[in-house]
């Protein structure tokens, strides 16, 4: 959208550098206590132009940008492919415990045995839950498991000799990152389509698999929210061929206590800690993204992982260490993996128990079917068989040209909701993909879909309304000039030109 | 069922408008043979339960609370201001997703603009990205970006050995099999001008480290200039609390500022989650990995922002994408950049110096002590490097039975550094506890 201002824009809030004044300062430190050691003053800097304010100054301005965000505390989040379910305070009081906040990483294992034990325990029962043998908890997001699997996944063929082998299957259904890190391993994409139930073509999958084949990205249930019907025969086509089966465990939401993805043919497969295990997203991070792996790619496991390194015996508990694997692809980031992210999954888990975990699974495909219910009459859902976590349908109707999925998306806005996911999957057109997650209530869910079906009606009555939305007396911007942003690339900002004269 | 709020009665009106008559009907699509496994798990703890064993758990650490600590490498233990963790504590910052509908993210935007402004400025350069997943990961994006400018036809990366040793590791794991040659000076300690010698057309990159993982400062502007000379890269990893003292590496020639945010308020927490924070100049921003935020307008004639440059990215481009990376470090973003914001350009200065000087302090005294050596004949900021007289083991043990966590050994990296301590001062050390810390380290040259 172009827009078009005769004034310049009206600031809601300034930024830090609108706001400093010369002299402020937030938080006071003492003076030096040690003779003051002589500066190098060849490598001295001149000016730092960072702003300056006080404490109050600060706390209010992040306070007042904090209510221009919508959040999953404060209303329905149904964002498909993220299971943006709620996050349980207690797990934020667990991971700021003192005994794991002030814990340095290079620190001797005797004095961390506390955080290991942890780690140790979680990479049991991540391995648990979905039927693996090994697990490292090293990666930062699903995008850098992701590149863990498939770098062990070369390296898996590499090690047997097998050099030839250089490329990858995804299915035309699968998220950006899955290409994106197959690219970043130096291989080649082929993108494998999908047939009319939403599963994996088997004829054109065959076609592909062949002696070069390194394996196949597989999201399961897929970003369609349907659960492969032929699952095991497509891990069958692409071991037969030699390759190996990654699983991208995005949507392991549907899963937990339902089936493991080992015992369908999953050789190795990264888990979203920040999705199916509750941990916060942040505002866009941090994530975790755990990844498990058959007997036969342990060894190629990053560096490092926790391990018993002495077993218990004359009444001492056993010392829990970290380990190199023997054919190791070596270290994806530095340290150990995010540790606070990966207390916070211990504690869900820890107070889920099986039955509580499979219960998470049934309650979040219960809320999707309800709503693919209630909402497939008015929105065409192109793939309409039981979905499990999230469903996808479509934004636009033929009686009503000029509606597309964005406008569905910002109208609900005005209603109060955050939008479903609306450019993704690239294989549904004018997609809006809709995730409930399992901690939503029945009057929560019903208040959507009334409000989905009023906006279809709106679309048809009176598309303005959707086309201006969101609306000034419901959210607190309206929509971006993003041609604008993308032309003018002001990336940042700084001091005013006269600020320093302001000192005096 | 903790956090699912349905009660049978709901639950079964649900299933009827669904049109199945139980839970289980919604999963005929998974293989019978491996529907409903058993899972091997602990039964559930309710809340209170939880609460007693994540305490207990935590208590068996012992913490750099009640050790005194100085152990850095890479990782620092600054004094972060309480109203930190308060903005962190909102829902409205940490339950939000990726600012994707800026209409109701405005929070988030904002608050990355400025992170990004405040970032660029500390380093001396013209723009900065949301983020990468830690000082490793970005060094690594560092890599690949060189790399992208040279389309591949580049296969020289020169590394200084004074880059982090898990930064390097990062390297080797993100490019073994890309072809690339990774090439440094024989000797750990190799200089500047060691380094400028390695450099030849077939360079895409130079990269160093600011001060380097012994506690070294350079200024690397003739290094640059070299780098340069063959049209090269020029990156320099730097820690970002020196900035608020030292000459930023945007002022040495740098095409690429990246590294760790951890110092920047963030605690130390195990070894995450962090903050790779990348910076570059605006001529490279097209080339550059992550998430951007750019000001622009909304339709109601408000200045807003929003995610910009979009088309470098995973959604968008796939296997052209500059990355894979989706997910970043959005709430460490926050935390630094309310961390630069309390202390502005007078505390981060401060906190600079406190360092610098309680370093220096400690470094004098311990060169005292005999047996030990002060290596560092550059200058250094508040890390730097002791020969000791034993197996830096063997004196990290005597000095835990005394409640102190020494420095990190070199020699587990460096097969040249054996006996080398690497030894890290930060503001929240006093005088007194540098002093007592020099008493052990003293006792160990007399036996115990
Ligand atoms: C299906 C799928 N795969 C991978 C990812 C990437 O995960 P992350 O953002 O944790 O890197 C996502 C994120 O939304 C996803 O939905």
């Amino acid at each position: 959208m172009d827009i078009k201002l005769d004034t310049a824009p009206k600031i809601v809030e300034p930024t830090l550098y609108e706001l400093s004044s010369p002299g402020r300062v937030g938080v006071d430190f003492p003076d030096p206590d040690v003779p003051r050691a002589k500066l190098p003053d060849a490598l001295l800097r001149e000016k730092l132009p960072l702003p300056e304010l006080s404490e109050v100054d600060v706390v209010r301005h992040f306070v007042k940008l904090s209510t221009f965000n919508y959040s999953v505390d404060s209303g329905f989040y149904p964002l498909g492919s993220c299971t943006m379910k709620y996050n349980p305070k207690i797990n934020e009081d667990t991971a700021r415990l003192p005994g794991f906040v002030a814990l340095h990483p290079l620190q001797p294992i005797e004095t961390t045995q506390g955080a290991l034990v942890l780690m140790y325990q979680l990479q049991e029962w991540l391995k648990e839950i979905s039927g693996f043998d090994a697990l490292t908890l090293q990666p930062a997001a699903g995008a850098h498991g992701e590149f863990t699997g498939v770098s062990m996944m070369r390296a898996y063929h590499r090690d047997r000799g097998d050099m030839k082998r250089n490329k990858m299957l995804v299915p035309d259904s699968a998220h950006g990152t899955n290409p994106a890190t197959s690219a970043m391993t130096g291989l080649k994409v082929v993108e494998i389509p999908s047939d009319e139930r939403g599963n994996v073509d088997l004829g054109a999958l065959r076609a592909e698999a062949d002696d070069t084949l390194v394996g196949m990205m597989l999201t399961n249930p897929n970003t369609l929210g349907l659960f492969d019907e032929h699952v095991e025969e497509i891990c069958k086509i692409v071991h037969n061929a030699g390759g190996l089966m990654y699983g991208d465990g995005a949507n392991m939401n549907a899963m937990l206590g339902i089936t493991k993805m080992a015992d369908l043919g999953f050789d190795v497969m990264h888990y979203n800690l920040h999705k199916t295990f509750s941990t916060p997203h942040g505002g866009g991070g941090p994530g975790s993204g755990p990844v498990g792996a058959t007997a036969a790619l342990a060894d190629f496991l990053p560096a490092p992982i926790v391990d018993i390194v002495e077993e218990e015996a004359d009444g001492l508990p056993p010392l829990y260490g970290l380990v190199t694997p023997a054919k190791t692809i070596g270290r994806i980031k530095a340290f150990h993996g995010h540790f606070g992210v990966l207390v916070r999954a211990f504690t869900y888990i820890a107070m889920h128990g099986p039955d509580g975990l499979r219960n998470v699974s049934e309650y979040a495909v219960l809320n999707a079917n309800y709503l693919l219910a209630r909402l497939r009459d008015t929105y065409h859902v192109p793939y309409d068989r039981t979905c499990m976590h999230e469903f996808v349908a479509e934004g636009r109707w033929k009686d009503a040209p000029d509606i597309h999925a964005l406008d569905v998306a910002k109208r609900l806005m005005d209603y109060g909701f955050h939008p479903p996911t609306n450019y993704f999957p690239l294989i549904v057109h004018e997609a809006l993909m809709v995730e409930p997650t399992e901690t939503e209530n029945k009057d929560t869910l019903d208040a959507f879909a009334d409000a989905m079906i009023k906006i279809a009606e709106e679309a048809h009555t009176n598309p303005e309304l959707l086309h201006d939305a969101p609306h000034a007396e419901n959210t607190p911007f309206g929509r971006l000039d993003e041609v604008k942003a993308a032309k003018d690339l002001i990336l940042c900002c700084w001091l005013p030109e006269n600020y320093s004269e302001q000192e005096q | 069922m903790t956090y699912i709020p349905h009660s049978p009665k709901e639950r079964d009106e649900m299933l009827a408008t669904i049109g199945v008559e139980k839970l289980e009907d919604l999963f005929q699509a998974i293989p019978a043979a491996h529907r409903y496994p058993a899972l091997n798990l602990p039964a559930a703890l309710t809340e209170m339960e939880a609460a007693t064993e994540l305490r207990e758990i935590a208590e068996s650490n012992e913490t750099t609370n009640e050790l005194l600590s100085f152990l850095g490498a890479g990782v620092y233990n600054h004094y972060i201001p309480a109203a930190i963790d308060h903005i962190l504590q909102r829902g409205e910052f940490y339950t939000a997703y990726t600012p994707y509908q800026p209409e109701i993210s405005q929070g988030t935007l904002q608050a990355i603009f400025e992170y990004q402004s405040m970032m660029a400025q500390l380093t001396g350069m013209d723009v900065a990205n949301a983020s990468h997943y830690d000082g490793a990961t970005a060094v690594a994006e560092a890599v690949n970006m060189a790399l992208a400018q040279f389309r591949g036809k580049r296969k020289r990366i020169v590394m200084s050995q004074g880059v982090h040793p898990q930064y390097r590791a990062t390297t080797d794991t993100y490019t073994q099999f890309s072809g690339l040659e990774i090439v440094s000076t024989e000797s750990s300690l190799g200089t500047p001008d060691a380094l400028m010698e390695l450099i030849d057309e077939n360079t895409a990159l130079v990269i160093v480290q600011y001060p380097d993982f012994f506690g070294r400062l350079y200024d690397y502007t003739k290094l640059a200039e070299a780098a340069h000379a063959v049209k090269a890269l020029f990156c320099v990893v730097a820690n970002p609390i020196a900035l608020g003292l030292l000459k930023p590496p945007g002022e040495m020639g740098a095409d690429m500022v990246v590294g760790e945010g951890q110092p920047l308020g963030i605690p130390l927490s195990y070894g995450g989650p962090y903050l790779g924070y990348f910076t570059t100049r605006s001529k490279y921003v097209r080339k550059m990995a992550g998430r951007l935020v750019g000001e622009s307008v909304d339709s109601r004639g408000q200045r807003a922002f929003v995610l910009t440059l979009t088309p470098r990215e995973q959604h968008i481009k796939r296997e052209r994408a500059t990355s894979n990376i989706c997910s970043n470090q959005g709430l460490l973003v926050l935390a630094a950049g309310i961390y630069m914001s309390l202390l502005g350009k007078t505390g981060m200065r401060h906190v600079a110096e406190l360092c610098y000087h309680k370093a220096h302090y400690a470094a004098e005294q311990i060169a005292q002590l005999p047996g030990f050596e002060l290596c560092n004949a550059e200058p250094f900021f508040h890390e730097f490097t002791v020969s000791c007289p034993e197996p830096v083991a063997d004196i990290n043990a005597h000095l835990l039975e005394h409640g102190i966590l020494g420095g990190y050994d070199l020699g587990q990296d460096y097969p040249d550094m054996e006996n080398r301590m690497l030894i890290a001062v930060t503001e929240k050390i006093t005088k007194d506890e540098i002093d007592t810390f020099v008493a052990i380290l003293g006792e160990v040259n007399h036996g115990h």
